[in-house]
């Protein structure tokens, strides 16, 4: 079953030329049951990634473009009265589906987005006195623009840890982006691109990732990483135990990914920047900077 | 082929493993036991195999029944009585065969496996030489090895692997064992009674000396005992070992008279040097103890006596290994007085024998007036004339006498001394025989004189006026190498000499391996079979031990505190912590091996991840340190931590050289 990842892998590295770490987390933060945030400038492939996400792995899909009039009932969805049935009928929005792509997620109010990141953490939406459960699986990429930040609504940092992990996608490599252009477009490949897995078998791996073992002397190096970035005095905050939590997770589904039964202190060190980085918040300028992900992974030893 | 026997309890393999081991144990036995007995056992082990390979039916009951009643009966009928040692062990063997045409259960392997246990024990009563000691450990292994094997009845374990951890068990019961050997009390004389059979095979000096005994003597290289000199070393021409002494003739062979072995230590004058030995002898068939000419009787071991003619002697025959210091002291005057009775006895031949002798003793006597004298003029008789010291004397008619000295003068050390003896009796000397050994061949390795029965040797005393009995050695008027270098030397020239004897060309090699291997024989013999009541009280009171009180009390809190660090090592290997220990010591290892080559592991990073940086920086130890990595990962994060991982681990880590 394990081992069922592994076209979908290759298909995704078909579309998305050289962004091997990036999909092998995407992919890792989707089997965590975590929601992906991709910081990045337009044009370097979010959007395709998501696509091709979706399409691999059999998702539905629904993609929100976020603007600063975008009200929470456009992504939830409303109750509209039909005369037929003499009474309201939800008509659910665009989160009731597999995936959600949120594009430029800060450039909505804060009331939007806490719409947003509410249903990513309840993984249910209430709306007029009613609850009602998101699909399963359900999984939220959202981007930004770290660049652009005027008329935007910057995510609070107390909010940013609903996200599982956060990447940026970068420049292709210049092999990658020759064959970017001399290739076909790569909306028209995605078309032809066929699902590689099923709901049910993403469902099942899902499961699987909790099963992965974690054997007591790798959570004594998840702690000691913890504890590293509690005491830094470059940081105003350190790792919160839910960062932790994060982390172990995601380190499981790294580890299932290889094809392992149980997480090595490598799984912990491919998965550690794209989880706490945006986790740290840094003390101040005047106190020399705060330690980047790889300082911390540099600094602390395997217990 | 028809499906397995249900009613074999364990696996072919293990059946064909039990079936060796017992083999093993009982093949030592075998020659001690009646032939037909030996063929009983070997069929019973050959049946069986051919049971186990042919998957045969086991014989009914009454088969077994009638195998057994027919055993009880040939032993019976054997040895007389199906009780006692011999018959004892014969009953053992047979029984512990019969148990495998019956062996169905767990019980009944079980109660083979003990049995070979006791059995190998029985080989002590046998024999306790040196290889009967690593034999014993050999077979205790290998049925220790066989007792884990049936402890897993379904299916055979690596035949490597039980011989390991069988070979392990032993080694560590070692030290216990040792510990018990010195401090568990020891009761004077043997456990259960000396076997009445034990001396069977023995030879050594007999009650008699007729001729050719000793000359038939010398060609065993049997050891009669060893000797370690404390601080002076006497030369060749006073290493006479004193044994038996024959005072009485009756033309043929000379023998001890009822007045010789008297209790009765005669008077003697013994003058500085004295020479401070230890013994170590052989048992043979006798009650003689051998001393340096002459011993101390103030230094006599324990329950020993010295008899009226100065011989050391045990009240009964010496049939175990015994040690003895004694003092000797090889410048003597041995009984002044002469007691009319002695001289009588010492004065008498039998009548009607020997005439010519007679007669050159009358004219010896009748040219010389001073016994000196006739003596000088005896032994230059030996010098001048001339006479052959030879293995292989002609052989002698009535007046065995008359006939060495006047026709074939051809003869061994008893010839000389008995023809000197009857001669000096004849003109009027006391005179008697005095038989043991001469000499001694030095082991370099371990500081010590091998005696053997080659050494055997007669000699002659003399009852001077005023000297009282002195020795006069007439082989050494004929042969003097023969005393001075032994009898090897002197007999090299002739080619008569027992293979054995015989030095040069590759004889060395071999010379000098039967000195280590005597050597190694004599510290087995002085450290493990002599370690008796009163060595093992000295020792103890050596290390402040003063009663058998304290040694208990030693031994039992000494053993409670090695048992109790074994458990304890054991408990640590059980537990979880320790487990993980193990996989991050292994590691360090590994890391310190690797620092050698100049590759030094960063704190921070994995093992994976510094494996396929030494595979890619180092590439000959790519595969081994990849391979130590994944277990190190299985062990400390995949699977937890398993004895075999770690076994693994540790090989994997030892096999690699930078």
């Amino acid at each position: 079953m394990t081992s069922a990842i592994q076209p979908a892998l290759d298909a995704l590295n078909q579309i998305i030329l050289g962004k091997h770490n990036q999909i092998r987390l995407a992919t890792a933060c989707l089997l965590a049951r975590g929601h992906l945030l991709i910081e990045d400038i337009p044009g370097v492939g979010k959007t395709t990634l998501a696509l091709s996400l979706a399409k691999v792995l059999g998702l539905g899909f629904q993609r929100v473009q976020f603007t600063s009039d975008l009200l929470p009932a456009d992504i939830i969805g409303v109750s509209i009265y039909e005369p037929q049935a003499a009474g309201f009928r939800f008509h659910p929005g665009p989160i009731f589906s597999q995936l959600v792509l949120a594009d430029e997620v800060n450039r909505a109010s804060p009331k939007t987005q806490s719409a947003l990141l509410e249903a990513m953490e309840e993984r249910q939406v209430t709306a007029e006195g009613e609850t009602r459960p998101l699909p399963d699986p359900f999984f939220v990429i959202a981007t930004q623009n770290p660049a652009q930040q005027i008329g935007t609504f910057p995510l609070p940092e107390s909010q940013l840890d609903r996200f599982l992990m956060r990447i940026s996608m970068g420049y292709p490599a210049a092999e990658a982006e020759k064959a970017l252009l001399l290739e076909r477009e790569r909306r028209d490949l995605l078309t032809e691109v066929q699902p590689a897995l099923s709901s049910q078998q993403l469902m099942d791996l899902q499961t699987q990732v909790k099963a992965v073992r974690v054997m007591p002397a790798l959570v004594d190096y998840i702690l000691a990483l913890v504890r590293f970035t509690r005491e830094h005095n470059g940081l105003r905050q350190g790792l919160s135990p839910r960062a932790a939590l994060a982390l172990k997770r995601a380190a499981q589904a790294w580890a299932l990914l290889s094809n392992r039964q149980g997480v090595i202190p490598e799984d912990v060190q491919a998965v550690f920047a794209a989880v706490v980085n945006h986790r740290l918040i840094a003390a101040s300028e005047r106190e020399g900077g705060a330690p980047t992900a790889d300082d911390i992974l540099a600094r602390v030893a395997i217990p | 082929m028809k499906a397995a026997i249900p009613s074999d309890y364990l696996n072919q393999t293990s059946l064909l493993r039990l079936i060796a081991v017992l083999a093993l144990v009982l093949v030592v036995h075998l020659p001690s036991l009646p032939a037909w007995e030996s063929a009983l056992v070997a069929a019973g082990l050959g049946w069986r195999l051919l049971i186990a390979l042919r998957q045969w039916k086991l014989p009914p009951p009454w088969l077994r029944t009638c195998l057994a009643v027919l055993s009880f009966a040939g032993i019976y009928a054997s040895y007389g009585r199906i009780h006692g040692q011999l018959p004892g062990i014969a009953l053992l063997m047979i029984m512990s065969v019969l148990k495998l045409l019956e062996m169905r259960s767990r019980r009944d392997v079980m109660v083979t496996v003990f049995l070979m246990y006791f059995i190998l024990l029985t080989h002590f009563l046998n024999s306790q030489e040196i290889w009967t000691a690593g034999y014993l450990l050999l077979c205790a292994s290998a049925i220790t090895a066989l007792l884990i094997d049936v402890n897993h009845p379904a299916e055979a374990l690596p035949l490597r692997n039980i011989l390991v951890s069988g070979s392990r068990m032993v080694a560590i019961s070692l030290p216990i064992t040792l510990l018990f050997f010195l401090l568990f009390p020891r009761i004077p004389g043997p456990l259960w009674g000396i076997p009445s059979d034990a001396g069977a095979a023995l030879s050594g000096m007999s009650n008699e000396m007729a001729p050719g005994d000793i000359s038939s003597l010398i060609m065993s290289n049997r050891q009669a005992f060893s000797v370690r000199f404390f601080d002076r070393e006497p030369p060749p021409r006073e290493r006479y070992w004193r044994g038996p002494v024959f005072d009485s003739f009756d033309g043929r062979a000379w023998k001890a008279s009822s007045l010789s072995l008297r209790i009765q230590t005669p008077e003697a004058e013994l003058l500085p040097p004295a020479v401070r030995y230890e013994i170590i002898v052989e048992p043979h068939r006798g009650p003689w103890l051998f001393a340096l000419d002459v011993p101390d009787p103030t230094t006599r071991p324990d329950k020993s006596f010295i008899a009226s003619e100065y011989q050391l002697m045990k009240g009964r025959d010496v049939i175990t290994r015994e040690l003895y210091v004694l003092t000797s002291h090889p410048n003597h005057v041995l009984q002044k007085e002469l007691p009319e009775s002695v001289r009588r006895v010492n004065l008498s031949l039998p009548r009607g024998f020997n005439p010519r002798t007679v007669a050159l003793a009358q004219q010896l006597q009748a040219e010389h007036a001073a016994p000196e004298a006739v003596i000088r003029a005896a032994l230059r008789m030996f010098r001048q004339q001339p006479f052959v010291y030879t293995l292989q004397p002609p052989p002698l008619g009535r007046n065995s006498v008359d006939d060495f000295l006047f026709e074939t003068r051809r003869g061994f050390c008893e010839h000389y001394s008995s023809a000197f003896t009857f001669l000096m009796r004849a003109a009027g000397i006391p005179a008697r025989v005095v038989t043991g050994y001469q000499g001694g061949e030095r082991n370099e390795l371990g500081d010590f004189f091998r005696v053997s029965d080659a050494d055997a040797h007669a000699w002659s005393e003399v009852w001077l006026e005023s000297k009282g009995w002195v020795r006069v050695d007439p082989t050494a008027a004929v042969a003097p190498n023969r005393i001075e270098l032994g009898l090897s030397e002197a007999m090299q020239a002739s080619g008569e000499l027992p293979g054995f004897l015989q030095r040069g060309g590759w004889n060395w090699i071999r010379d000098n391996l039967t000195a280590q291997w005597d050597w190694m024989n004599t510290q087995w013999n002085r450290w493990v079979l002599a370690y008796g009541p009163e060595v093992q009280m000295d020792l103890m009171r050596r290390i402040g031990i003063q009663d058998w009180r304290s040694m208990v009390i030693v031994l039992t809190v000494t053993a409670s505190l090695i048992l109790g660090i074994i458990g304890l090592l054991l408990l640590r290997q059980f537990t979880p912590a320790r487990n993980q220990e193990v996989a991050v010591r292994l590691w360090a290892q590994l890391q310190r091996r690797l620092l050698r080559a100049g590759i030094a592991q960063r704190p921070a990073e994995g093992a994976g991840s510094f494996a396929e940086r030494v595979a890619l920086e180092t590439p000959e130890l790519g595969s081994a340190v990849r391979r130590a990595a994944g277990i190190y990962q299985q062990l400390r994060y995949l699977e937890g931590a398993t004895p075999a991982l770690q076994k693994e681990l540790a090989q994997v880590i030892k096999a690699i050289r930078t």
